[in-house]
């Protein structure tokens, strides 16, 4: 490479440490007696692998306490649980895509085909039922809000008084934005809120709000125009 | 007739790379015959077919993109996942062929091109070609599947196991 002409009278000399080589990989693949790695497990779900609802439970306690011991403050508490959330989404998409019937499997490329598979395929994936209703939100275009009445994983959660703007299904939050981003529909954040106040038959329900970014919009629009 | 099958992750960077030949009986014997060029050259061409891809997967819903982009005599295939994630696989007929410093490709011979009647590069875009390249994908997408499904595999990081690396040598023996 020829060295830039100088027009000081000084030399510069530019020390480039080059990066240390990197180490040959070597291979230290440990696999259990029987010599079945992960590759050899089946991706549909059997009967028979069904987690309980109590080692879910206990499990999402955990996670949360120890959440709660390193935040500060409500709002830090709820971000962390939906980071938490995010990379579980990022793969369930892949899997449910792959569990799908073959001649339907198909890539939502579309908002709307978007919102469908996370209110039905989604939710009944993780919950066994689908959502409960899908709204758009009237006053701005890229909101778009789910509701469940009575999140699954809110079951064995009780808040206390001085935090009461929790709600613990950030967590599940945090999946359906990894689920979007994956898809390529990018969200400015989705956000878990408590709707039940005055409701007696639902107290616990919870609407996902789902904020879309300005291009999302921008790409659905023009396809729109496209035909 | 040799491919360079490569993974490319959402920020477009490689998670996984690997070369070899065709395993028909009587067209080759597994091995690659790209030239010493070839290494970058490959890589220069799949990188410059992704902007192809990303235009054509809002078209579509399927996940097999088919052929997406040719160079002088290498073919891309591609195959996009739910996430974004996408397999390309370059394949080449007859690599000594492939002049890369000049553009416009030379004519093939008459003697090579009895010889490649019967491969898959020869005719890119016929049915058996795009079935043989639907069932090797197929079969990587649910290896990849399996390696994501991995806790410790954090998304966009490269793909290290010698095992997948088995599966999809395996799958390459079975179809292409």
């Amino acid at each position: 490479m020829a060295s830039p002409p100088t027009t000081t009278t000084t030399t510069q000399t530019l020390t480039i440490t080059p990066l240390p080589p990197r180490k040959p990989f070597v291979p230290a693949l440990r696999t259990p007696s029987n010599r079945k790695t992960i590759y050899d497990r089946n991706l549909n779900r059997t009967k028979t692998a069904e987690t309980s609802l109590a080692s879910f439970a206990y499990l999402f306690n955990t996670l949360i306490s120890y959440h709660h011991a390193l935040s500060p403050s409500v709002a830090e508490l709820e971000s962390r649980l939906n980071r938490a959330g995010y990379p579980i989404g990022l793969k369930l998409l892949d899997l449910l895509l792959y569990r799908q019937p073959p001649r339907s499997a198909a890539r939502p490329t579309r908002l709307l085909d978007l919102l469908q598979f996370v209110h039905t395929t989604l939710w009944r994936a993780l919950f066994n039922r689908s959502a409960d209703a899908l709204e758009q939100s009237t006053s701005k275009k890229e909101e778009y809000m789910i509701v469940d009445n009575e999140p699954v994983v809110n079951t064995y959660i009780s808040i206390p008084k001085e935090m009461s703007q929790l709600n613990c299904a950030a967590f599940v939050a945090g999946v359906v934005e990894g689920v979007c981003d994956a898809a390529g529909f990018e969200t400015e954040g989705v956000s878990a809120h408590w709707a039940g106040e005055g409701d007696e038959m639902w107290p616990g329900k919870t609407i996902f709000l789902l904020r879309f970014k300005e291009s999302v919009l921008a790409r659905e629009e023009a396809f729109k125009n496209a035909g | 007739m040799s491919y360079y099958f490569t993974i490319i992750g959402t920020k477009d960077n490689p998670l996984f790379e690997s070369t070899f030949g065709t395993s028909k009986p009587g067209a080759g014997d597994g091995t690659a015959r790209f030239r010493d060029e070839a290494a970058q050259m490959n890589q220069f061409i799949v990188h410059a077919a992704l902007d192809l891809v990303e235009e054509v997967q809002w078209t579509t819903k399927d996940l097999y993109l088919k052929k997406v982009d040719t160079f002088q005599n290498n073919h891309i295939h591609a195959y996009i996942t739910g996430g974004n994630v996408k397999f390309m696989l370059l394949m080449n007929a007859d690599p000594s062929l492939t002049a890369y410093s000049n553009y416009a490709s030379p004519p093939p011979s008459r003697a090579s091109m009895a010889k490649q009647g019967g491969l898959l590069a020869a005719n890119p875009t016929s049915p058996q070609t795009e079935e043989a390249v639907r069932g090797f994908m197929g079969e990587v997408y649910e290896a990849w599947l399996k390696c994501i499904m991995n806790p410790f595999y954090d998304v966009n990081s490269e793909v290290t196991s010698p095992v997948f690396r088995g599966r999809v040598s395996a799958a390459a023996k079975r179809y292409l």
